[in-house]
């Protein structure tokens, strides 16, 4: 049984930097948990913290059953690939993988054998006799990972290890890695800033901001209900749109600067507190999938926006518009370039391919209201009831 | 003018290259003579014009260098301190580097530059008292009385090279030797020291060149016979009346190719040890 489990882990460091800050979470045997966060929210700290290479400030950790506070990294059973591989330079690849097994005085037939097997899985067997400085980075992070799984420990823990890969190799090695995961079923975290790689990868993804979790979901469930609005603009490619509305009587309607869209009744049926918030500020959230081109004659729910810019991506069209509604920017959850068309009052929309729009051009959007997201002003939390 | 190439005869003679000339010949000029009369017999040795190549060439004064004054000796004497105090000087310092260069301890700053100021201390200045303690421990004339101060002081430049070198190996290859299960020491035998090796050799070069030629403390603590070094031996090989430079000549050319041959062997190293972390600071 090899669950992970954190309560209450805080990390604070010499000088007062409080990077994690009460974090609450299971692991269940065999689940893969990706960790992600924007730089510096404390994901890598909270995965050393699991590791034993940092001190636990308070709180406490348990694998399997067992506290383990206190542990050094070896007794506490895990594994760890880094970014950078950390592979021994001075020795081949299969003394590398084997370096553990010898530590721990393994016979020399088990430890062959046991070496032997990790190549096959990891598909490294005609390169056992080279030495790292020999090999491509792909083919370094599997022998990286191929240390990790020859000692089949409870735990493995990856420090962002595709980071260094190019994005060709990226993809490829994400799904080795998922693959590899599931044939040994061990409970896995897995830390990193892509997004992309924490939907398509894990059981669960575990989002951090500035050493506190902000919610623990499955990616599906992550994506159509953030339970905030960090959440909401950091998961998804191109980022919601958040704006500040007003909501009418009843939630009825929503005020996005001279606009009005009609909300269908569902839209309050499925969130019993927003008729609350009626006359009050509150953050809309509308995902770019959910502003098609409006047909014509179209008597819906709309938005109208003047289109700055139109990328055919030859499936659909990508159009960056504008309304003249405030754009709402979460602080760290999206990158500088789109943090910028955020404060111009940029919106992204997905349009289907052949929508007849170009620069310049009023768009009406067919707003989808059934997943727009609203958000308390104040609290930034998700309104639901 | 810049980046302007050099054509024909001018890239191989122009102004660099004929300067460089100069000095490599300035410098090679003495080693050279020196080889070259150590194969020369006595009599050929003050003869005008001087004979730029032995004839006939003798090898008389090799043989009496170690038979008739006991050559053999200083350089097992020179050897043996050496090494020793190389080798300990390899140890200790791989160790105080490790430390200084990875564990949390208060004070490093302050002890790297007490270090630095030891290794600047002018060893003259210590001779006096480093005699009178020898001789009250009984020291005087033995292999110890070398090795132990050779060792204290090449230890602080040592330890700086070695400390450098293994600032720059990544903190990730203990981590994961921790992880791997691996106590401190198997680290630093099995992880860190193969990776700091251009480090270590460098500062194997120094400290043995360093030992090999040192004068000063040899000649006032091991002056009887067997005990000397060939530093010491060499300037004391003649009489007030007979100064032997056949023989002189060639000890000092045996003395100087175990150096030259190291020196060879490491080049890479000499000059890679000593500007490592100079980037990275």
């Amino acid at each position: 049984m090899a669950t992970v489990s954190m309560e209450k882990l805080n990390k604070v460091y010499e000088n007062g930097f409080h990077a994690v800050k009460d974090m609450d979470l299971d692991i269940q045997d065999g689940e893969f948990m990706v960790l992600v966060g924007p730089s510096g929210c404390g994901k890598t700290t909270a995965l050393r913290m699991v590791a034993g290479l940092e001190d636990i400030t308070s709180g406490e950790l348990r694998i399997g059953d067992k506290r383990v506070n206190e542990e050094t990294p070896k007794e506490r059973d895990i594994a760890m690939v880094f970014q950078n591989y950390a592979l021994y330079p001075h020795m081949t690849v299969r003394e590398n993988i084997g370096f553990a097994l010898k530590l721990r005085k393994t016979p020399k037939d088990q430890l062959t054998a046991k070496v032997n097997e990790a190549a096959e899985i990891l598909g490294l067997t005609d390169w056992l006799d080279r030495k790292p400085g020999q090999l491509s980075g792909g083919q370094r992070q599997r022998v990286a990972m191929g240390r990790a799984i020859v000692r089949q420990p409870s735990v493995f823990l990856m420090d962002e290890p595709l980071s260094n890969l190019d994005a060709k190799l990226r993809v490829q090695m994400r799904a080795e890695v998922a693959r590899i995961q599931r044939h040994m079923a061990v409970s896995t975290i897995y830390v990193t800033h892509d997004q992309v790689e924490a939907m398509t990868m894990g059981d669960r993804v575990t989002v951090m901001r500035s050493g506190v979790l902000q919610q623990v979901d499955t990616p599906q469930h992550l994506y159509d209900n953030p339970d905030n609005l960090f959440v909401a603009a950091f998961i998804g490619s191109p980022a919601m749109n958040l704006y500040d509305g007003v909501i009418g009587e009843g939630a009825r309607s929503l005020k996005l600067g001279s606009q009005v869209v009609n909300l269908p009744d569902s839209v309050a049926l499925k969130r019993p507190a927003l008729p609350g918030y009626a006359g009050k500020d509150v953050v809309a959230g509308l995902r770019p999938e959910h502003l098609p081109a409006a047909p014509p004659n179209y008597d819906g729910p709309k938005l109208v926006g003047d289109a700055n810019l139109v990328e055919a991506l030859g499936s659909e069209l990508v159009v960056h518009f504008t309304i003249d509604a405030n754009r709402v920017l979460a602080e760290g959850a999206v990158d500088k370039d789109e943090a910028a068309a955020v404060l111009h009052g940029e919106g992204v929309a997905r349009v289907a391919a052949k929508t007849p729009v170009k620069p310049g051009d009023k768009l009406t959007f067919a707003v989808d209201c059934e997943d727009m997201q609203f958000f308390d002003k104040d609290t930034g939390l998700a309104i639901r009831g | 003018m810049k980046g302007r190439k050099r054509h024909g005869w001018r890239r191989v003679i122009n102004g660099v290259t004929i300067s460089t000339f100069v000095i490599v010949v300035l410098l090679a000029a003495p080693l050279y003579w020196l080889i070259v009369s150590s194969f020369k017999t006595p009599e050929a040795m003050g003869v005008s014009p001087p004979q730029y190549f032995p004839s006939p060439v003798s090898g008389a004064n090799y043989s009496d260098a170690f038979k008739q004054y006991d050559f053999g000796i200083y350089f097992r004497n020179s050897l043996i301190v050496s090494l020793v105090a190389t080798a300990l000087v390899l140890i200790f310092g791989t160790l105080a580097g490790y430390a200084l260069a990875r564990t949390p301890m208060r004070g490093k700053f302050t002890t790297m530059v007490t270090l630095l100021m030891i290794s600047l201390f002018p060893a003259i200045a210590l001779i006096a008292p480093l005699y009178l303690l020898m001789r009250q421990v009984g020291w005087l004339n033995s292999y110890q009385a070398l090795i132990i101060p050779y060792t204290a002081f090449n230890l602080p430049f040592s330890i700086w090279i070695l400390r450098n070198y293994m600032l720059g190996i990544p903190k990730e290859m203990e981590e994961t030797g921790r992880i791997d299960g691996a106590s401190p020491l198997r680290t630093i035998w099995s992880i860190i020291l193969p990776m700091a090796l251009p480090g270590v050799f460098t500062a194997a070069i120094f400290c043995f060149t360093a030992c090999w030629t040192e004068f000063l403390m040899a000649l006032t603590f091991n002056d009887v016979n067997t005990y000397k070094t060939i530093p010491v031996g060499i300037a004391t090989f003649g009489t007030p009346t007979l100064t032997p430079y056949g023989e002189i000549f060639a000890a000092s050319v045996v003395a100087v190719v175990p150096i030259g041959i190291l020196v060879f062997i490491f080049r890479k190293f000499v000059v890679s040890g000593l500007t490592s972390g100079a980037v990275k600071g």
